[in-house]
């Protein structure tokens, strides 16, 4: 019995670089799924936020005061549908249809850009009349919370016009497909979102 | 200065801020501007300035950012020891109600400058240093999944730790202790360029913090060597994936609650003012939602250290590798219930601080069971004393009395008369020097013929 | 030289120590004796574990160490052993459960919430403290006086303290008493202690505050009843008028304050400052959140804002001064974002924006 027995214990593996591209494939959809789950911490402590701040007017407006029904739902449903066409966008990638792609992402990209002009139409109006986010905790809270996601659907957007850009450059490549999957998800995530938004700040104040 | 004046460019910064009446910031920034001006000087004589951007700057080696994120834990630990210094002499200088040689405006910010760069640029540097040159290694791959934002990650660290000492002297460092409790740190407690300065350095560390947690654990994840299930992983792989798990989890709440401090005291908004329906203990709710768990962040890795130092040096595989990672898991989970423990003195009854207390307490178990399983490791080995031995011989004496200080602090009325003492001060420094710090050093001796080819000299 | 290091040492730290108080481990009043022998218990309970490590820690690597002259004992092998796991796995779940117990039942003993009532000690005397920038306002609302940086409480009698603050977080703590409860601005929270001997204690803010932190502290007076009563009534007749005027003044930063008495405190200054609105023309905590259960001011109340205002009104600099920020101006602000970006980062911005106060 030798102290070498120990190390024995270790597989010893030869990995030879032909075979370590095949065994491996790309870390990048984990990685952004992880990202995506640390965003998510980000909003859940922005919602517990605004549960918390939710009901502190300080004398001023509430959301009864502020909200418009209709105003919202119309955003709400521009934003629902540009994760369907990007659905439809990403159907038309796999069959390798470089147009029509393009094509459902512009039609994405407009509802998308239709959602943060109206956001921030509403945010306008809002500091217009004096409630703005230094007006009350609760309006800190509203403003916080979506405001980050509008900033997030922003972002989106830059991203879906840069990717347009590099596939119209370079067609559907296997790196523009990785890349249109995972805006892909992070599209449909905001959009996840913002359904706990509508429900948790518009809906259940509204109701 | 009674007058705070707010640009839309630089905030609370301006020119007024720069202390050159201050004889001690300006003898230091004369030396560091020397000593900095030598450094160039001689990198330029030497010809190395090529070499410098190309293999080290712009490097995505993960091993060469490993060995620069222990560089930038060393220089920080230079400036955060001086810090520790100056307070003490401050403190010995002061006793029985003299002045001293600092204004209490210096003597607060050297103490929560302190605090800051150990924790965020020490501690948190040599931790991730440390991961990112041993675990592809470990696991058999040539890099990280994503190796140029592991660059990225390190180069937002550093911006992080240059933030803090520009501060030093350009404008003031934050006056509000290492946590910076609102409304203390809010816009009206807190003047001056000083919190800004604390917000946006820990924002940009912690934002790379984070995506270097991404990293990590993708590269755990996918990035194993064909044939290497997660149970043959070694033991401080499993502890770098406990920590990432833990980082990408815990620093998002951090980001969040950096940002509502941020938009507090440029946007004139109320999350944790006292008016306007603000509510400061959300702050500290949340900010020990990160901080809790990030005290695991700084020491599970070294228990992966220790158990590779102590297999290694007594000759034997490790005691209960299986225990071990269910221990590690334990511990990663519990940390985020327990963060309470860290304000019982808030009042908020005998039920909350039980609950809290307890689980609190609960972590010792399988903190417990890793000793004794590094214990059962060295009996019956045959165990060589040399340099990462010591430290961890050290480590397991040093740690198993801050973890008992530590269950202490869990008993709520035990925390009644201890909390906000020297006796949490030396508790979590207990911990910290004796846990983490001991543990990195052993890290470093260990596999530092590794890095460099060479074996340091024992003697 | 060397030879009388170990004297040198041991004198150096026996000096270090020289500065130390004792109050926790031997305290004055019942919650802090049973917090010491809680604490002591803890202790105890730990080192059935701790000490047995800290041997094995040190004993192991030296038993077994490579260059000892019989190696025969050396088993590579030996990585796993069901009893040993089942030891260190139940030992300690054990001692957590025993300390878990204790800790219940000490918990919701010592809640700083409960009164002390069930030690039948006499009739409790009520205390409202309130952490100011930097000292403490003390008001004996039964006897209408009020001090600072200065406690006095009656021997074996309970005192119930209510505690707040003006500005910033604090925590007031009386080590021989006892523990701390945090004080905060807006809120009331509660902390019962009894002092079972006549005394001086030392008390202190324990929680930093800001740059008069250090000088925050202040004596704890145990007498006998009469002591008290004649401390009562030197704060009567010694004292001013403590008013919410004078509050207002009082509560202005200041540093290393000394004690003072006031003979008299207008009714509901302690309400008024736990509701920050002593300020009139302010509104009171209490009345806002009432309001917002009504749905809040509406658009109507947006420009009441001034009458919710509280903290900027009290900024101050690093060396502790009141200093006058920017008048909060969000209308012309938010018309300059919206209107002309140039007013963000044009050459012109700075000199507009660098809003001088005075």
């Amino acid at each position: 019995m030798t102290p070498l027995d120990s190390t024995q214990l270790a597989p010893v593996m030869v990995v030879n670089d032909h075979d370590h591209g095949a065994d491996h494939d790309s870390p990048t959809q984990i990685g952004f799924w992880i990202y995506l789950m640390s965003d998510c911490i980000i909003f859940g402590a922005l919602f517990a936020t605004y549960a918390v701040l939710g009901g502190r007017y300080a004398g001023g407006p509430g959301p009864l005061d502020l909200f418009e029904p209709e105003f919202v739902a119309v955003e709400t449903a521009l934003l629902l549908f540009s994760s369907v066409t990007f659905g439809l966008a990403m159907l038309q990638a796999v069959k390798g249809n470089l147009n029509r792609t393009l094509v459902w992402l512009a039609v994405t990209g407009v509802l998308g850009a239709g959602f943060i002009g109206m956001e921030l139409y509403e945010f306008r109006h809002l500091i217009h009349i004096g409630a703005g986010p230094d007006r009350s905790a609760f309006l800190s809270a509203f403003f916080a919370l979506v405001g980050t996601h509008g900033l997030h659907v922003t972002g989106g957007i830059i991203w879906l016009v840069t990717l347009m850009v590099q596939i119209k450059m370079h067609g559907l490549i296997d790196a523009n497909m990785r890349r249109l999957a995972t805006l892909s998800m992070f599209w449909h995530f905001l959009d996840l979102i913002w359904i706990g938004v509508f429900s948790f700040v518009y809906l259940v104040r509204l109701v | 200065m009674s007058i705070e004046t707010i640009s839309p460019l630089f905030g609370r910064l301006s020119l007024d801020w720069i202390p050159y009446q201050e004889p001690i910031l300006v003898g230091t920034f004369a030396a560091v501007a020397i000593g900095g001006f030598a450094v160039l000087v001689l990198m330029t004589y030497y010809g190395l300035w090529g070499s410098f951007w190309r293999d080290w700057v712009t490097s995505v080696d993960h091993k060469k950012i490993g060995i620069m994120y222990m560089v930038l834990g060393f220089i920080m630990m230079v400036r955060g020891f001086a810090d520790a210094l100056m307070m003490r002499a401050q403190q010995a200088l002061a006793a029985g109600g003299a002045e001293g040689y600092l204004p209490q405006h210096h003597f607060d910010q050297v103490f929560t400058a302190h605090g800051v760069i150990m924790i965020f640029f020490v501690a948190m540097a040599f931790v991730t240093g440390i991961m990112n040159f041993v675990m592809p290694t470990q696991i058999g791959a040539r890099d990280v999944a994503f190796p140029f934002l592991n660059n990225f990650s390190f180069w937002m660290t550093v911006a992080g730790a240059l933030l803090v000492n520009i501060s030093l002297f350009v404008g003031e460092f934050a006056r509000v202790g290492w946590l910076a409790f609102p409304p203390l740190s809010g816009a009206s407690f807190s003047t001056g360029p000083g919190m800004d300065y604390y917000l946006w350095s820990l924002q940009i560390a912690g934002v790379g913090t984070t995506l270097s947690g991404i990293n990590l654990i993708a590269t755990i994840i996918k990035m194993r060597a064909p044939g290497m299930k997660m149970m043959d992983m070694p033991v401080f792989t499993w502890t770098a994936l406990a920590t990432n798990v833990l980082i990408v989890a815990a620093f998002p709440v951090l980001t969040a609650t950096l940002a509502l401090l941020t938009l507090d005291r440029y946007f004139g908004m109320h999350f944790f003012t006292n008016d306007f329906g603000g509510n400061p203990m959300m702050y500290i709710n949340l900010i020990w939602i990160w901080g809790h768990p990030e005290v695991y962040i700084l020491i599970i890795p070294i228990f992966g250290v220790i158990s590779e130092v102590v297999a290694t040096f007594s000759g034997k595989p490790l005691f209960g590798y299986k225990t071990m990672v269910w221990a590690t898991a334990c511990i990663m989970v519990l940390s985020f219930i327990v963060w309470l423990h860290h304000f019982f003195t808030m009042g908020s009854g005998a039920n909350v601080n039980t609950f809290f207390g307890i689980t609190t307490m609960i972590i010792a178990v399988p903190t417990g069971v890793k000793i004794f399983n590094w214990l059962f490791t060295l009996y019956k080995g045959r165990v060589r004393l040399e340099l990462p031995m010591y430290w961890t011989i050290g480590f397991l004496v040093t740690f198993t009395i801050g973890g008992m200080t530590g269950v202490l602090l869990a008993v709520p009325p035990v925390d009644f008369q201890l909390h906000n003492t020297l006796f949490l001060v030396a508790h979590f420094h207990n911990v910290i020097i004796g846990g983490v710090v001991f543990g990195v050093y052993a890290a470093v001796t260990y596999w530092w013929p590794k890095a460099f080819g060479f074996k340091l000299n024992d003697t | 030289m060397f030879k009388y290091i170990k004297y040198l040492l041991a004198a150096a730290g026996a000096f270090a120590l020289s500065g130390c108080q004792y109050h926790i481990l031997s305290p004055q009043g019942w919650v802090g004796i049973q917090e010491r022998n809680l604490l002591v218990i803890a202790t105890l309970l730990m080192l059935i574990i701790i000490i047995p490590v800290l041997i094995m820690a040190v004993y192991f690597p030296l038993k077994y160490r490579a260059d000892r002259s019989d190696l025969s004992d050396y088993d590579p092998t030996f990585e796993h052993s069901n009893k040993i796991e089942v030891a260190v796995w139940g030992i300690p779940i054990l001692i957590t459960a025993a300390l878990g117990w204790y800790t219940y039942v000490y918990t919701h003993r010592l809640d700083p919430y409960r009164p002390l009532d069930h030690l039948q000690a006499g009739i409790p005397i009520e205390v409202d403290a309130v952490s100011l920038d930097w000292k403490w306002l003390f008001i004996y609302p039964e006897f209408g006086v009020a001090s600072v940086n200065e406690l006095a409480v009656p021997v074996g009698r309970p005192v119930n303290f209510r505690l707040t603050s003006s500005t910033v977080m604090n925590t007031l703590s009386i080590p021989a008493l006892g523990g701390m409860v945090y004080s905060m601005a807006g809120m009331e929270t509660q902390l019962h202690l009894v002092a079972d001997a006549p005394g001086v204690f030392p008390g202190r803010a324990a929680h930093y505050s800001g740059p008069g932190f250090s000088h925050m502290t202040f004596d704890t007076l145990s007498m006998s009843d009469a002591d008290f009563d004649s401390w009562i009534a030197n704060a009567k007749s010694d004292g001013t008028d403590l008013g919410r005027e004078t509050y207002l003044t009082l509560e202005k930063p200041s540093i290393a304050d000394p004690v003072r008495y006031f003979a008299t405190v207008e009714d509901g200054l302690f309400d008024h400052v736990v509701e920050m609105c002593v300020d009139s023309g302010t509104v009171c905590a209490g009345q806002m959140m009432m309001q917002d259960k009504m749905g809040g001011g509406g658009i109507a109340g947006i420009p009441n804002a001034a009458a919710y205002s509280y903290d900027s009104k009290r900024a101050i600099d690093g060396l502790g001064t009141l200093i006058d920020l920017p008048t909060p101006n969000p209308e012309a602000f938010h018309e300059a974002f919206l209107n002309s970006p140039d007013y963000i980062c044009g050459p012109s911005a700075r000199k507009e924006a660098v809003i001088h106060v005075n």
